[in-house]
């Protein structure tokens, strides 16, 4: 499925929310191309071990990261039950690993809660941008371009 | 098409005309003396000047009506080409470029730099030779105005636009009484002989005003003796009109040289007079028969049929002279529209005739590169399409359908001509790109105060517009490093035994499928202890490492190096040699480097012909499916346990008639596996590298050949060391194409992890 | 009949404002690149009145001109030539070669069609 991008008020927004392991999180809508099933993926050579591959995306070659394994937990077993998350990170698109998508939420600025002084890494720090508190979920909310911090790459 | 469009190609071919005129300078300043390329030099000024005019882009005109005029002298041999000449010509050539530009850009030129450039030209022009220790640019006040003026006719010639504005006002009553002007018309044959017709000056004149014509046949011969294409009529006209003698001049502007002319204001008497003046004979000038003898009468006897006609014209004009002068003129004027009436119906084969004459004048097509790539896109599709079917033809076990895998194979190979076919359109010389470093060198010398000399070889050498385009400024680049790094100053050179000038080459050309790009210079070449300390101090290296020269020599191409003191306004804007290395790996391509200290550097520059396909051989290595490209394969073997020999801790030779050839693990240096493979259970792969020296790739089987459509890892991903680019194949999924020498380089101990180290993955 | 005209010039934008205005005043046109191609389709061309540059490579105009007035059939044809000089020398040359009369770079579309009638009936 595709989601076409809106407009987006300066106080509302809209989240795709996700199932990675036991953790749900969420990202902009606006940053997401289309979501798509597993497919067995190319593995590159010294890649990170949370890059698990390539795969065809019509005709275009799309880097799979395994989103668990990026975020500092256990790497997943891919199955065709996992979804990707086709989405755009500045200039690149790439494709995120994720157990489920679980919502589309619709929120306010207000709605989002500074991230919680629990976190140590300066990494966490760095692309978590807050967390939600709905209906009894937590979903934090992540900044993909702090994940994929795309200049390092370049400069590979 | 409308102006914009026919504008749009004034600029196009103003591209041309600059790349014509700058090659062709260089080529004289090589020595080149060919009045052909003297001339080539001047049409391309002279295009971009006539065009520019029906532009009106004035600044342009006025530029290159003062260059064309000293090219005018070159061409003449008033002026001889010489270093310092050609030096003024090519900048004058930049100029020209820049104010091009402007003009289709709207962007602004160094007013001051061509203000000087039109001095020095002129200057040129006036016989004035500058030294070669010519003084530093001055800015000169000069005002364009004054060479913007129109030309001076040396001769006094003023040509006389053409302009029928003043006969159309001529049609309103006029306010003050008309005067007459007698005119007196003598025609020479010659004025028949270049195609103008007395008839139709008499029929313009008309035109003017209120006119009565009286035609002298007094100097008509009898007919053996008329000489079919002389003139024997003269006309006496009287001529009521206010636009003056000039508008009557004007009319006769292209006979003027080929009749006699006398004009004069009636009385007023005559003026005010309606009757015919009275037939006055005035006695023809038989001499006109005398000076112009070119018109022979031996026409009449080789071409007795022509002649005819000609006289059955004469008879006709002859007959009508009674009645009415105006209307036999134009009569006669009919004639020759009407003599060449048989020949029209018999050349005529209709308008697929014409088209095939216009056609013919055109053998090339402009098309949009958009078109181009479309078309390029949608064979890439096919190409992949064609391996799936193929593929699931194979599958699907079509057992005695010999029919289909007929067909199949005719496909491919249809499929195959369609993309060589495509790929040629594409594929375009090197020229432009190497035309434009000309520039560049000139102008950075110029910053440089050094003295350099630019060689180009092999510009003709073709490859794919993409590559030509992106090639443009990662060698802008490298030139100006030459220049800025490589060379010495001029006393520094002498100091060292060589010339003042330094020279830096160019060269192109095709080895093995790819297009190879060698900048060579004759500087002091790299500076190995100095790049050495600056890697230490920039923690590239750690201070005790044991650098080869050529490690060290490569290290310039690492993030931030520079070697240069101070960050000059040249090659110091804060891009390196690594952005020069990675728009080349980009490309698929790879530079290296090799110095000499005292004598230079070369940089190498090796790049895909096309960035779409290659041939390649399907591999499988532990599990994966790889591309090898088929031009860096030599041959492949099937080792025998006896052939292989281990040499010291891990490496292994195979031995290929007699002599030995390192075994290198393409799985295990990709990091496919952690233990070598068993060779005898694979398959080698002999391959040639860039740097010359065989290796033997092991890989454990091999599916086939098949060409693929390259896609880029760099998109959505980084470049991955020892991976040149990826393809999608038959069965959807993505492989990855092997980048050979970058294998070959690792399996020399260089790993192929350093540039990844040196970046913060992750 | 339209009225047929040859053009020979080896400048893309020449050739194309040729056509425009050409075609726009109702001449059927016919181009060629340079003078020989100018030369070379004379005959299937077959034009009322030729329009010529003078600076082209292989053939210039001048030799073009000449060769048009050594074919019988088309050496009293009126020929215009286009310069960018007015100076009276390249005149004089272009004249001698057998050329009609000329026009003044940069033309206007007026200015080209009023020559191209004065010189053809």
């Amino acid at each position: 499925m595709t989601y076409a991008a809106k407009n987006l008020t300066t106080d509302g927004r809209e989240l795709i929310a996700f199932r990675v392991g036991a953790q749900e999180f969420c990202v902009n809508i606006m940053s997401v191309r289309e979501i798509r099933g597993w497919t067995p993926a190319t593995p590159m050579p010294h890649a990170p071990s949370y890059v698990l591959g390539v795969i065809n995306l019509r005709g275009a070659v799309l880097p799979i990261v395994d989103l668990s394994a990026r975020l500092g937990m256990t790497p997943a077993d891919p199955t065709v039950r996992h979804v990707i998350i086709v989405a755009q990170v500045k200039s690149q698109v790439v494709g995120l690993l994720v157990d489920a998508v679980s919502d589309i939420l619709t929120i306010t600025n207000d709605k989002i809660q500074p991230t919680p002084d629990v976190v140590s890494s300066e990494f966490e720090k760095s692309f978590a941008r807050g967390v939600l508190a709905i209906e009894g979920r937590m979903i934090c909310l992540i900044e993909l371009e702090a994940i994929f911090p795309q200049e390092e790459r370049e400069a590979a | 098409m409308d102006m914009n469009e026919i504008k749009e190609i004034f600029f196009q071919e103003c591209e041309e005309q600059l790349a014509e005129l700058e090659s062709g300078l260089l080529k004289l300043n090589d020595g080149d003396r060919d009045p052909e390329t003297v001339n080539a030099v001047f049409r391309a000024v002279h295009s971009i000047k006539g065009g520019a005019g029906a532009f009106g882009l004035d600044d342009l005109v006025s530029f290159a009506h003062v260059f064309e005029t000293t090219l005018d002298c070159v061409r003449s041999n008033r002026l001889d080409p010489g270093p310092e000449v050609l030096k003024v010509m090519l900048k004058s050539a930049d100029v020209l470029a820049d104010l091009t530009n402007a003009a289709r850009d709207g962007g602004s030129v160094d007013e001051a730099r061509s203000r000087q450039l039109i001095k020095e030209l002129e200057a040129l022009a006036n016989g004035e030779v500058p030294q070669a220790s010519a003084a530093p640019v001055e800015v000169v006040a000069k005002p364009v105005a004054a060479v913007a003026a129109p030309p001076v006719n040396e001769e006094g010639f003023q040509p006389v636009a053409f302009s029928f504005d003043d006969f159309e006002a001529a049609e309103e009553p006029p306010l003050m009484e008309t005067p007459t002007y007698e005119i007196v018309f003598r025609p020479k044959s010659d004025l028949y002989a270049k195609g103008n017709e007395a008839t139709l000056l008499l029929r313009d004149l008309s035109r003017l005003g209120d006119m009565s014509i009286h035609c002298d046949m007094e100097a008509l011969p009898t007919l053996d003796r008329l000489s079919p294409e002389s003139a024997y009529f003269f006309w006496k006209i009287q001529l009521a009109t206010d636009k003056g003698e000039d508008a009557i001049r004007a009319v006769f502007e292209f006979a003027e040289w080929d009749c006699d002319l006398e004009i004069s204001l009636a009385s007023d008497e005559a003026a005010s007079s309606d009757e015919e003046l009275p037939m006055q004979p005035v006695p023809f000038d038989l001499s006109i028969l005398d000076d112009e003898p070119a018109v022979s009468v031996g026409v009449v006897e080789e071409e007795e049929q022509l002649a005819s006609q000609q006289l059955g014209n004469a008879a006709v004009s002859v007959a009508g002279t009674a009645s009415n002068v105006l209307q036999m003129a134009q009569s006669a004027a009919r004639a020759p529209a009407e003599k060449a009436a048989p020949a029209a119906s018999a050349a005529a084969q209709g308008a697929a005739g014409q088209q095939a004459a216009a056609s013919a004048a055109t053998p090339t097509i402009r098309v949009d590169l958009d078109r181009v790539d479309r078309l390029i896109n949608l064979v890439g599709e096919l190409v992949i399409n064609q391996a799936m079917l193929s593929q699931s033809v194979v599958e699907n076990d079509t057992n005695g359908t010999s029919s289909i895998n007929m067909g199949l194979e005719e496909l491919q190979q249809l499929t195959r001509e369609i993309q060589d076919s495509v790929m040629a359109i594409r594929a375009q010389p090197v020229k432009p790109v190497f035309q434009r470093m000309s520039r560049i060198v000139r102008e950075i010398a110029d910053m440089t105060g050094k003295s350099v000399r630019l060689i180009t070889e092999g510009e003709n050498t073709e490859v794919d517009k993409t590559v030509i385009d992106k090639l443009a400024e990662p060698l802008t680049h490298m030139i100006r490093n030459a220049v800025d790094h490589g060379l010495e100053t001029p006393e520094k050179r002498l100091a060292a035994g060589k010339s003042a000038e330094g020279t830096v080459r160019l060269t192109a050309k095709h080895r093995s499928g790819r297009i190879v790009i060698e900048l060579a210079d004759d500087g002091a070449g790299i500076n190995r202890e100095k790049v050495r300390q600056k890697a230490i101090d920039n923690d590239l290296i750690a201070a005790d490492a044991n650098l080869s020269d050529e490690e060290i020599d490569n290290l310039i191409f690492h993030a931030g190096f520079s070697t240069a003191d101070k960050i000059s306004d040249i090659s110091g804007r804060g891009v390196g040699m690594d952005v020069v290395k990675r728009s080349i790996q980009a490309l698929g391509g790879r530079i290296n480097i090799s110095s000499k200290p005292g004598h230079g550097s070369v940089f190498t520059m090796s790049l895909p012909l096309t960035l779409a396909v290659l041939d390649g051989m399907v591999v499988t290595v532990a599990n994966q499916t790889l591309v090898v490209p088929l031009t860096a394969i030599v041959e492949t073997l099937q080792p025998e346990a006896s052939a292989i020999h281990s040499f010291g801790a891990n490496q292994r030779l195979i031995s290929i008639r007699n002599s030995f050839c390192p075994l290198v693990d393409v799985g295990r240096i990709l990091n496919f596996r952690a233990i070598q493979a068993n060779p005898v259970e694979g398959v080698a792969l002999l391959v040639e590298s860039e740097g010359g020296g065989q290796r033997a790739l092991m890989v454990d089987a091999i599916q086939g050949q098949r060409q693929v459509v390259i896609k880029s890892l760099e998109a959505n991903y980084t470049h991955v060391p020892g991976i040149a680019a990826a393809t999608i194949l038959g069965d959807g999924r993505v492989a990855l194409i092997l980048d050979v020498d970058a294998i070959v380089a690792a399996s020399r101990g260089q790993s192929l992890k350093p540039e990844m180290s040196l970046a913060a993955v992750g | 009949m339209k009225k047929r005209v040859l053009t020979v010039d080896d400048s893309r934008t020449i050739r194309n404002m040729l056509l425009v205005t050409l075609n726009n005043a109702g001449f059927e046109t016919i181009q060629a690149e340079d003078g020989v191609e100018g030369l070379e389709v004379l005959e299937e061309a077959n034009p009322d009145v030729i329009v010529t540059d003078i600076n082209m490579p292989r053939l210039d105009g001048f030799g073009f001109i000449e060769g048009v007035r050594k074919n019988d059939r088309y050496r009293a044809i009126p020929i215009l030539v286009l310069t960018t000089e007015s100076d009276a020398e390249k005149k004089n040359r272009a004249r001698q070669a057998g050329a009609t009369g000329w026009i003044v770079k940069p033309f206007d579309p007026t200015k080209l069609i009023d020559a191209i009638e004065r010189v053809t009936a």
